[in-house]
């Protein structure tokens, strides 16, 4: 039993099926990356296990658990945690409370302890804080601590949010295109965070990412897709030399 | 210049961050204390006026402010919390069932508007609560065996633990009170969980979602918080009008509530009680200075609606921060003022004004 599994999802956007039938599953402690032309539904699938799209069609089971039906919120809860594309942090928040937020899914108290701060609401916040102060620890974020993040550069918004999602503690994280807007070095950079997440906090990670050097860096499996459709799933120089998938990026004899 | 040097993590949950916080701030409580003892019975309403507004600035503040949902109805609530107050106490409730129950009622009321709106946001919204305050203004005029209709309903005088509450002064302190209580609730919000999934709600939506935050159950909470305060605010503006008439909770009274939050500074409490001094000193300020204005221009009509939409439009367009902003930037100033240059918010500016437009 794979702890991750997408059996035959679909989504339909009016006649485009954006993701067609796609079966896929990522075993316990690996990184799996997804990869494809623009377009190709990469994103989608990424929406699609966050629960902000309905699936038309299929099941995603996490954990032995059927998350095809959840709330969209309660994904967190279970241990799925996710950064995305164009970045969604809290902008006129510090770097801290964007942080605190990712503790939303654990807080515990009561609405009427927090109306009132009630002891048990400010142990919680100082236990929060601890977890959160292991994240800043981890991913070296220290002197951003209390800057804003419309003030932060791009690269270390990214790693914040990469932080974000940490945060929440999750079992898997969903990485959608870590290295978007990075140079060369930041890219490396984020390449090296992703494997010790993998290998020091044991996350298993789903990236969808468009630098190979990248994927075939950290990546233990590849997942090459275009038009919702999947062309190759392997190892990275597998998927790399197939041709369905040289053809789908560099075009040739259909 | 003043360095915090922080060496546990209670230092950012205190509400107070440095001694100079504990200092100043008690010295303004004891001078709002000591105040209606110096100051003549006129200025010690008028104040009472203003507190009051400054509850609803900062229950606006929550809504508007931190969970960035607009709401045009909030002097239907107002009136809701009125009504309440003033129907209980001529039933002869004491007054702190009948100012819990009008806080109670409107935050039930919140709920009402707060769901079936929970998919709205911006202009959508904003007509939305208009429409529910344009019906309940509808509701106060033509439920004439509850509220009097345009007769009016005469406020009783209330009294707590038998001590009668009389005069401007009576009302100056409970709104105090009710303000300093508000502004705690407030605080507590913003440094718990449920504070920071409203300023997440405010921000970004989708990550909000993903990061666990029940969308719909945040921003009903929102909208019942913020209903709620001004539901106190409306049982002491009862107090403060002492009769009751259905035309006083209209639009002009929700747009003047909009006007403390984006003048005071959106995502500030100092901010909510700048702006309600700002909306009650103005027209003071005004009817001070009219008859020595030249030109006849202190008889012009409209003068002071002309220049309340003065007044908005130039800080949207130059001080998105607002009062508090415009308060922030003086602060840094007088901080380093040998070595301050006037570049240091160009490049924050710029970006603050691009980011709007998105």
């Amino acid at each position: 039993m794979s702890y991750f599994q997408a059996q035959e999802i679909a989504i339909q956007f009016g006649g485009i099926r954006a993701v067609d039938n796609v079966t896929f599953d990522v075993q316990q402690g690996e990184v799996f990356a997804i990869i494809g032309p623009n377009g190709a539904g990469k994103t989608t699938i990424f929406n699609l296990i966050s629960r902000i799209y309905a699936p038309t069609a299929g099941k995603l089971v996490f954990d032995g658990e059927d998350i095809t039906t959840i709330a969209p919120h309660r994904i967190a809860g279970l241990g799925i945690a996710r950064t995305f594309q164009n970045i969604e942090l809290f902008a006129n928040a510090s770097v801290l409370q964007n942080l605190l937020i990712g503790r939303h899914c654990h807080s515990r108290v009561g609405w009427m302890s927090q109306l009132a701060f009630l002891p048990s609401a400010r142990r919680a916040e100082i236990a929060h804080r601890e977890k959160v102060e292991d994240v800043i620890d981890f991913l070296e974020l220290q002197r951003y601590r209390d800057a804003l993040i419309a003030n932060l550069p791009y690269g270390v918004r990214k790693i914040v949010e990469l932080g974000r999602a940490l945060c929440t503690e999750p079992k898997l994280l969903l990485l959608d295109e870590p290295s978007s807007g990075l140079n060369v070095e930041e890219t490396e950079v984020m390449g090296f965070w992703i494997e010790d997440i993998k290998k020091d906090l044991g996350i298993t990670v789903i990236m969808v990412e468009h630098d190979m050097s990248l994927v075939s860096a950290v990546s233990d499996r590849v997942m090459a897709l275009n038009y919702g459709k999947v062309l190759a799933l392997g190892t990275p120089p597998e998927v790399q030399g197939d041709p369905e998938v040289i053809r789908a990026y560099i075009g040739g004899d259909p | 210049m003043r360095y915090l040097f922080k060496t546990r993590y209670e230092q950012d949950i205190a509400l107070a961050r440095h001694s100079g916080d504990v200092f100043w701030y008690g010295l303004l409580l004891i001078v709002l204390l000591f105040i209606p003892g110096v100051l003549g019975e006129f200025y010690v309403g008028e104040l009472g006026g203003l507190f009051i507004f400054a509850i609803v600035g900062v229950a606006l503040m929550i809504l508007t402010g931190y969970t960035g949902l607009v709401s045009l109805g909030h002097a239907a609530f107002l009136g809701i919390g009125a009504y309440t107050n003033a129907v209980l106490l001529a039933h002869g409730v004491p007054f702190l069932v009948s100012l819990t129950c009008a806080g109670l009622l409107t935050a039930i009321a919140g709920v009402a508007i707060g769901v079936p709106t929970l998919r709205m946001t911006g202009f959508y919204l904003a007509i939305a609560t208009l429409a529910f305050g344009a019906i309940l203004a509808n509701v106060f005029q033509k439920w004439t065996a509850v509220t009097g209709g345009f007769d009016g309903f005469a406020v009783p005088t209330p009294s707590i633990f038998g001590l009668r509450i009389e005069g401007a002064t009576g009302i100056y302190y409970v709104s105090l009170a009710v303000l300093i209580f508000v502004m705690w609730l407030t605080f507590n919000i913003l440094r718990s969980p449920m504070g920071r999934a409203m300023v997440a709600i405010r921000d970004s939506e989708i990550s909000a979602q993903s990061m666990g935050i029940n969308l719909a159950l945040y921003k009903t909470i929102s909208f019942a918080i913020s209903a709620g305060m001004t539901g106190l605010a409306g049982a002491l503006f009862a107090h403060y009008v002492r009769f009751l008439a259905p035309d006083a909770f209209d639009i002009l009274l929700s747009i003047q509530f909009l006007t403390i939050v984006f003048v005071g500074g959106l995502g500030s409490i100092r901010g909510a009680i700048l702006g309600a001094a700002f909306v009650r000193l103005l027209p003071q300020a005004i009817a001070i200075v009219r008859d020595d204005l030249p030109f006849g221009i202190g008889r012009m009509p409209g003068l002071e609606p002309s220049l309340f939409g003065l007044i908005l439009v130039l800080v949207i367009l130059f001080e998105p921060g607002g009062i508090n902003g415009r308060w922030l930037k003086l602060k840094q100033w007088f901080q380093e003022v040998p070595l301050h240059r006037a570049v240091s918010f160009r490049r924050q500016k710029s970006y603050a004004r691009s980011e709007r437009l998105r």
